[in-house]
């Protein structure tokens, strides 16, 4: 921009524009130079890793040593090792059920933020905080509730209410330690599905529920006719979006459990950072990385054209 | 103007209604929301409270109420800062979110502006090849990047970071970039077009002012993303001095058995600290950016 010769002061200046000006007016040469720093980034650091990964999952490469072709070595042993297994029904179970909480408790909170009450925003703006919070740093805090000895609350359900004789034991056996984690995943999530589907609530137009009303629609039929159809776009979207991310999670499992009890936490992300980065076996850590490709692209088509045709399905011709 | 839609519904819905009685508002919204509320900042009062905590209350619930501190400390924060690299933690981590920031606002400024503006045949499929890209989650990459890391001889090295978030930040700021070009009208282009101006200056001098909002949102955004950042901080980057705070937390704070909660704490209320000012001044442009991102 700095290279164009212009007095720059108003239109009657610009009269002689010099060769490099000229060349940057020359629109395919400018759509390049535009395009060149955004496209250059994503193909050096995301689409050449991508295709370098499934390579590396076809070979025995450690760190520090390159590796030969292998064929499919490295996915026979997953399909054998129990540890593969347990990881991917882990993820299945956490996004599933984390994803249905976020949901069912996100909805229910941006349907809360769609009525009329004082400090709205500033309620909106702390609701969001979950979110903004580096994600590890949460989940320390998390952890430090979750703590055998001084859990607050156990402290709460001991002490206080009585309701129980012993702390829980939150992270030291297998299926309270995958709870914790799923209860943990939803509440840093909850604000991103509430606000996002608040936006959505927001663009309804009201006369609909004027119109349901006049007709002596329910409150309950009105949100099963109107809002709940109405949101499904929105929801197709951000329901796609978190469940890419809830599956392919690692910080919160790395930060609270890194994958224990006894490898119960494992999530494929977690699984692949122990074998691929720690462990040095990169070819391994790189199929376990790669077999999470089939579980993505199978849980995006069938939330994204799974609640896109319901859409279709009751005459919602525009979004 | 959203607002405005919003209590239209909430004012038409109620008050209408046979069930409006205050009880029956108290505990179908006051009640719930209370709760959530509750719940969603709990963990941070916890860590709040946790961080002045001095160790004998820390650990003992018997005689001092968990919920409050009787006598305040600041000796974790001294210990955070004084005895540990984390000043210096804080500041590697501030130069990755800058760098990253500035360098993807940038590329994706650039590419909104092709994009949208410069319309050449194949420009909604480049839009989308990129809009793509959001959805290759770091998980899947952080193997074959760690590599691509080493072979650049940028291994344990902040410029690493820089460079490789824009790879999740300029597909976000892209789209939200175009969407934000789209609604400045293309009139005032082609007048500057007639009055001679290139191209460039056009972006320049009258898409980009226009934009600003746009470019605030993209970049507050872009920081908070790649502060928060954690995978790839971790597998990239080997020596203490170099690590990014959600990185050094986890793995420099956490020794032994004992953990010292006192300082994990604090370390983690410190860290959240910047991301939540950045957060409190520019709620707006979150709440937008967000909305407008899922919305496109």
């Amino acid at each position: 921009m700095s290279v164009t010769t212009f007095p720059s002061r108003g239109g009657a200046a610009l009269r002689q524009p010099g060769r490099l000006a000229r060349l940057f007016d020359y629109k395919p040469f400018l759509i390049v130079m535009c395009l060149a720093p955004a496209i250059g980034l994503l193909l050096v650091f995301l689409t050449y890793p991508l295709g370098l990964g499934i390579w590396l999952a076809f070979t025995d490469t450690t760190i520090g040593q390159r590796g030969i072709y292998i064929g499919l070595e490295n996915f026979q042993y997953l399909l054998k090792d129990p540890l593969w297994w347990n990881a991917v029904f882990y993820s299945i179970f956490y996004t599933a059920v984390a994803t249905f909480g976020k949901f069912a408790l996100g909805f229910w909170l941006a349907l809360l933020l769609n009525n009329h009450f004082p400090f709205k925003s500033l309620i909106r703006a702390i609701v969001l905080l979950p979110w903004i919070v580096p994600t590890v740093l949460s989940a320390l805090a998390f952890w430090w509730i979750y703590d055998p000895q001084f859990s607050i609350i156990s402290y709460l359900l001991v002490d206080v209410l009585h309701l129980r004789d012993s702390n829980v034991d939150f992270l030291g056996s297998p299926w309270p330690a995958r709870f914790s984690l799923i209860a943990a995943n939803i509440w840093r999530g909850i604000p991103f599905v509430a606000i996002s589907l608040l936006a959505g609530l927001q663009t309804i137009s009201p006369s609909l529920y004027e119109a349901a009303m006049l007709d002596g629609a329910t409150s309950w039929q009105r949100f099963r006719y109107i809002t709940f159809p109405m949101m499904m776009p929105i929801l197709a979207i951000v329901m796609t979006f978190s469940i890419i991310f809830t599956f392919t999670d690692f910080q919160l499992v790395y930060a609270i459990t890194r994958g224990g009890p006894v490898n119960s936490t494992h999530l494929l992300a977690t699984l692949a950072f122990q074998r691929g980065i720690a462990g040095g076996e990169l070819g391994e850590g790189a199929a376990i990385a790669v077999s999470m490709i089939p579980f993505l692209v199978f849980a995006t088509l069938f939330s994204y054209f799974g609640l896109a045709r319901r859409k279709w399905q009751q005459g919602e011709a525009n979004d | 103007m959203t607002d405005v839609a919003a209590s239209n519904v909430a004012s038409a819905t109620p008050d209408t209604m046979a069930w409006d009685s205050r009880t029956r508002r108290v505990v179908m919204i006051y009640l719930p929301l209370a709760c959530f509320i509750l719940i969603l900042l709990f963990p941070f009062y916890w860590m709040a409270i946790t961080s002045f905590k001095p160790n004998a209350e820390l650990l003992n619930y018997k005689e001092h109420n968990p919920f409050w501190i009787t006598s305040p400390t600041l000796a974790h924060i001294k210990h955070l800062l004084f005895e540990t690299s984390y000043p210096r933690w804080l500041k590697t981590t501030m130069l990755v979110a800058i760098g990253s920031t500035f360098l993807s606002l940038f590329a994706s400024t650039l590419a909104a502006y092709a994009i949208e503006r410069l319309r050449f045949r194949g420009s909604p499929y480049v839009g989308l090849g990129i809009y793509l890209a959001y959805l290759v989650p770091p998980s899947i990459l952080f193997i074959p990047l760690a590599t691509v890391i080493v072979q650049f001889g940028l291994f344990d090295s902040p410029l690493a970071l820089i460079l490789v978030y824009p790879t999740f930040l300029v597909p976000f700021c892209t789209w939200l970039l175009i969407g934000y070009f789209k609604s400045i009208p293309y009139e005032l282009e082609e007048c500057a077009l007639v009055d001679g101006a290139t191209r460039l200056q056009i972006l320049w001098r009258i898409t980009l002012p226009l934009a600003v909002p746009g470019l605030i949102s993209a970049g507050i955004f872009s920081f908070t993303l790649s502060w928060n950042e954690f995978i790839y901080a971790l597998a990239f980057i080997q020596s203490g001095a170099n690590k990014t705070v959600p990185v050094a937390i986890l793995t420099e704070l956490v020794t032994g058995d004992v953990y010292q909660w006192g300082a994990l704490m604090a370390g983690s209320l410190l860290g959240s600290l910047p991301v939540a000012l950045f957060y409190s001044l520019f709620v707006d442009y979150y709440v937008s950016s967000l909305t407008g991102a899922v919305k496109e």
